[in-house]
């Protein structure tokens, strides 16, 4: 730590204004404050503080994340050893997918730190740590087949037009990680949906049987008999996208943002609710195979949970009054299931849904305040 | 017609009022980009040049020969009902340019299909017509009318340029994206297609000039 600290503080003098490279302060700024705790204080002004700052929020949802891209890393091997239909060690599966996961883990941060670094120095103002998140969430909700380029661009495309145009890290009126998934199921369908890209073969033989299609693909065309036993889907041991076929990693990650204070439990406990209400709604009415799945097998499919748990919660498109949060959450549960039945071309309805419903936020945010201001006002003049 | 007009107005052709007529439109009063009219068009058919440019010569006829007729008939047009001459006007021009292609460049027509016909809604049109042809003479209202059409145009065909090389590899139909890279496994952007994408990359043009354009940065 000295040696380090050390060298941050050699080099530091270029940095500051008159340096060389005052430029790059930025770019400075956020590796030293990433190190070691900022050496600045408040200046003026009365403020409400807390020891937790952006960095450190960010780093615990990060944190969060790690079950369900350690899980993905090990399903992703082991989808792929299942494929070609040889028997291997459950660390030669992870390895596997470490293999095939880390590229695009280091595609998204490399690219999507290097254009936010870019719009910083540009704008003269320090980098925010947003990305950190961002970066981590793109790779997840890939499936593991997509090429490389196509994740630069995707996340490029997201930094830009979900976050820096907006103005940056708190600004995004959408979920960076969602634009870009949005981007490429829009851009390169072929690439994005289907049968071959949810499996990592190497273009090497399946085993007879092999249809490499997701549970939700499989449902579309088969119903309730396509889809996995409960606790496969549970456990996450299915086809899908790399990090979001496990319900029990993104449950160990729900408890570490709960607990943490960072995810709200309102909107997810809410996006249940709506899935599984919607799920039983289509249940009763029952008009064809997909709609008997299940209410609660509904919920454990495809990126449900994942998106509830790590998407929905994104303290920044989410609604910001207690009261939104119950009505957004339970309308990202409802119009996911709903689309995802109803429209087979997108059998992943979640991610529709929470973009729809973040554009939709600060409409519900805005009729909620309104209510309780025309609330008061009545009962104030009740008074009087 | 030209002369006789610079004989009535007693000043130079492209005096330097006449000059402005024709280059603000370009940039600080772009049609498309800063007064926000004629989108539709811009989105809808903005996949192809070929289809762009053919729209930008269909509106720089309408909007040239609306604006001179109009500005002719100015001083006979009632007030309360000068929309409805307009109309007339512009409806009748379109019509023209609307069997013009069907005769001549069938397949462009087909593929623009509804909206030659919607020429006669554009924003644009109906705003020079308002704005400048009912109160000028027909050769300030000429150049006008071109210099809108190349203003609106021109944003056109840069959206077009851009999607057309990346959703589909080509610029007029010929392919400049070489086979080779496709060999690599380089796709065709399917949403630069869709008409979301051309709302984004109009967004990025003015993004562009507002950046470069020191008289539209707005102070805060």
């Amino acid at each position: 730590m000295k040696f380090l600290k050390n060298i941050v503080d050699s080099v530091k003098p270029n940095f500051e204004k008159g340096g060389k490279l005052q430029k790059y302060w930025p770019v400075f700024d956020g590796f030293e404050t990433f190190l070691f705790v900022p050496g600045h204080a408040t200046e003026n002004g009365a403020h409400i503080r807390d020891g937790i700052d952006l960095k450190r929020t960010m780093v615990t949802v990060i944190l969060a994340l790690v079950p369900c891209l350690l899980f993905g890393m090990y399903n992703v091997g082991y989808q792929h050893f299942l494929a070609i239909g040889e028997s291997a060690e459950f660390i030669d599966m992870v390895i596997y997918g470490a293999i095939r996961v880390m590229p695009l883990v280091i595609v998204s941060y490399g690219v999507g730190l290097g254009v936010e670094f870019l719009f910083c120095i540009k704008n003269g103002h320090s980098i925010q740590e947003g990305f950190l998140v961002s970066g981590m969430l793109i790779p997840l909700i890939m499936p593991v087949e997509v090429p490389l380029w196509m994740v630069a661009v995707a996340t490029a495309f997201a930094v830009v037009f979900g976050k820096e145009v907006f103005g940056g890290t708190g600004m995004n009126i959408l979920n960076p990680a969602l634009t870009a998934r949005a981007f490429l199921f829009f851009a390169y369908p072929t690439k994005m949906s289907g049968n071959s890209v949810w499996i990592a073969t190497d273009g090497m033989q399946t085993v007879d049987g092999y249809t490499g299609a997701t549970a939700l693909g499989n449902a579309v065309e088969q119903g309730v008999a396509g889809i996995p036993p409960f606790m496969d889907a549970m456990i996450g041991i299915i086809p899908g996208s790399v990090g979001e076929t496990s319900v029990l990693a993104c449950l160990i990650g729900a408890v570490i943002l709960i607990a943490s204070g960072i995810g709200s439990w309102r909107i997810m406990l809410s996006m249940i609710i709506g899935g599984y209400v919607m799920g039983y709604l289509f249940n009763i009415w029952g008009a064809n195979s997909y709609m008997e799945i299940p209410a609660h097998h509904q919920l454990v499919l495809g990126g449900f949970f994942f998106g509830m748990v790590f998407m929905a919660t994104d303290p920044v498109s989410a609604a910001q009054t207690n009261m939104g949060k119950w009505i957004y959450g339970f309308f990202c549960g409802l119009l996911g299931i709903m689309i995802r039945v109803f429209n087979p071309a997108y059998p992943e309805g979640i991610m529709m849904a929470i973009l729809f419903m973040n554009v939709m936020a600060p409409l519900i945010d805005h009729y909620v305040v309104q209510g309780n201001i025309s609330k008061r006002l009545k009962r104030a003049q009740v008074i009087a | 017609m030209a002369e006789t007009v610079t004989v009535e107005e007693k000043e130079p052709l492209f005096s330097k009022k006449n000059r402005q007529l024709l280059i603000d439109p370009l940039n600080d009063q772009n049609p498309i980009t800063i007064q926000v009219l004629g989108i539709c068009s811009a989105l809808a058919i903005t996949t192809q040049v070929k289809n762009a440019v053919v729209m930008t010569i269909s509106v720089m006829f309408v909007m040239m020969a609306g604006n001179v007729i109009v500005s002719l008939l100015r001083n006979g047009i009632p007030d309360r009902i000068r929309i409805i001459v307009q109309l007339v006007i512009v409806a009748a021009l379109v019509i023209l340019v609307d069997q013009v292609l069907k005769a001549f460049v069938y397949d462009v027509s087909k593929q623009l299909s509804v909206f030659v016909g919607l020429i006669i809604t554009n924003c644009i049109i109906m705003g020079r017509l308002e704005a400048f042809a009912l109160a000028n003479k027909p050769w300030p209202s000429l150049l006008d009318g071109f210099g809108n059409a190349i203003g609106y145009g021109w944003v056109l065909v840069v959206v077009a340029v851009v999607r057309e090389i990346l959703g589909a590899g080509k610029i007029f139909g010929i392919q400049i994206i070489p086979d080779a890279v496709y060999a690599f496994g380089y796709m065709n952007n399917n949403f630069v297609i869709l008409p979301p994408m051309a709302l984004i990359i109009v967004g990025i043009i003015i993004w562009i000039q507002r950046s470069k354009n020191t008289a539209l940065i707005e102070s805060h």
